[in-house]
């Protein structure tokens, strides 16, 4: 590794650093995707199960 | 002198969300929510048939979610006017916690996958309902007659008044009379509502800029318009009984609720002086709600009633 590198990764990251209720409302709000994702996702599973072979009858 | 202008491409600091997900809950506008989940529910719960639970569940999941979604569209694009508004200040986007543009994001993604998933898992006649109801309430009645006209809440009532359309069609597939006449009993029960409610708020509103009904056309003439949409409610929400479509126990409530309202609207008609006339405005707010609730809670008691009557028979015999 070469001066200039070491010099570099010895400095504070200057990027955006995010404060304690930004990263707990992140979290937060990251769960509650998470959770809307896999209610879709058990939501389509049980009516394939409820439709059985119907789920592919699709009339308008 | 500099080539580069570096003022010019400094850049701000992005802005970091703090909202969490209660901003984002209130977004959906969950009283309202809860109104048409109930509607909704009796809507499905009327259609004739059986329709697996399953089904009528994620039915009432979509429908709630595109009100949801509604809510949310309509609180980004009303910012402006929530922000003038003590009824509407402490909104997630006049407190700064969501941004119009998140709030846009967030309700159109709800907006997509309530339709689509109503159309995929139960049938499209009822996704494209709930669509049109999204779009009906979103640009309709938020973006063009809530600023152009004092009818904005008699024309953009329809929105609010289509959920158990909605779910009566999931369910069946169909249209008929009966869903269309709980339709246009939230259809006239709208108008005495929120004329009601826009009567002492009216300070609110007019500060606003919105063209409601008191603030255009003044207190005196609501009132006339007020008593005039309640004794039409009471009418259309009575008629299902004389028509046959139903049964006399609904009849009798509807007569009775019918009444009381009647009675509230003809006292909001007739008291004009200011701490009299507010009482009764207010009456009149409080027992609409009820009115609406108890009338479709009847329905609602009849088709459960209905359903465990020969379970209840057969622990007799």
């Amino acid at each position: 590794m070469g001066a200039h590198a070491e010099e570099m990764a010895e400095q504070e990251p200057d990027g955006i650093v995010l404060t304690e209720a930004q990263k707990r409302s992140r979290r937060q709000r990251s769960i509650a995707i998470a959770l809307a994702l896999g209610v879709l996702v058990v939501l389509f599973f049980a009516v394939t199960l409820v439709k059985g072979p119907a789920v592919l009858n699709r009339p308008l | 002198m500099s080539v580069i202008d570096h003022d010019a491409i400094a850049l701000s600091s992005p802005r970091i969300s703090e909202a969490e997900v209660g901003d984002y809950f209130a977004l959906l506008k969950p009283r309202v929510m809860s109104l048409v989940i109930f509607t909704a529910l009796v809507g499905l719960a009327i259609a004739p048939g059986h329709f697996h639970p399953v089904l009528a569940f994620t039915s009432l999941l979509c429908i709630a979610v595109g009100a949801g979604a509604s809510g949310a569209l309509n609180m980004a694009l009303e910012g402006d006017i929530d922000a003038k508004m003590v009824r509407t200040a402490n909104r997630p986007i006049p407190r700064g916690k969501v941004t119009q543009a998140e709030a846009l994001a967030f309700g159109s993604t709800l907006a997509f996958f309530s339709v689509l998933t109503l159309g995929i898992l139960v049938n499209w006649y009822a996704g494209a309902l709930l669509a049109f109801t999204i779009f009906f309430y979103v640009v309709i009645y938020t973006m063009w007659l809530k600023r152009w006209t004092a009818q904005n809440i008699v024309i953009g009532g329809a929105a609010g008044a289509l959920p158990p359309v909605v779910a009566w069609v999931a369910a069946t597939g169909s249209l008929a009379p009966e869903p269309l006449l709980l339709f246009l009993i939230i259809f006239f029960w709208t108008p005495p509502h929120f004329w009601a409610l826009a009567l002492f708020r009216s300070d609110d509103y007019a500060r606003a800029g919105v063209p409601m009904l008191p603030v255009v056309a003044g207190p005196d003439a609501t009132r006339l318009q007020i008593l005039l949409y309640t004794i039409v409610l009471v009418a259309i929400a009575v008629s299902p009984w004389p028509l046959g479509y139903f049964d006399a126990v609904y009849g009798v409530i509807s007569l009775l609720l019918g009444a009381g309202m009647l009675v509230l609207a003809a006292n909001v008609f007739r008291r004009r002086e200011r701490t009299a006339s507010l009482r009764a405005t207010r009456k009149l707010f409080a027992f609409s709600i009820l009115y609406l609730f108890v009338l479709f809670a009847t329905l609602l008691a009849e088709v459960v009633v209905r359903a465990a009557a020969p379970l209840i028979g057969s622990w007799f015999v």
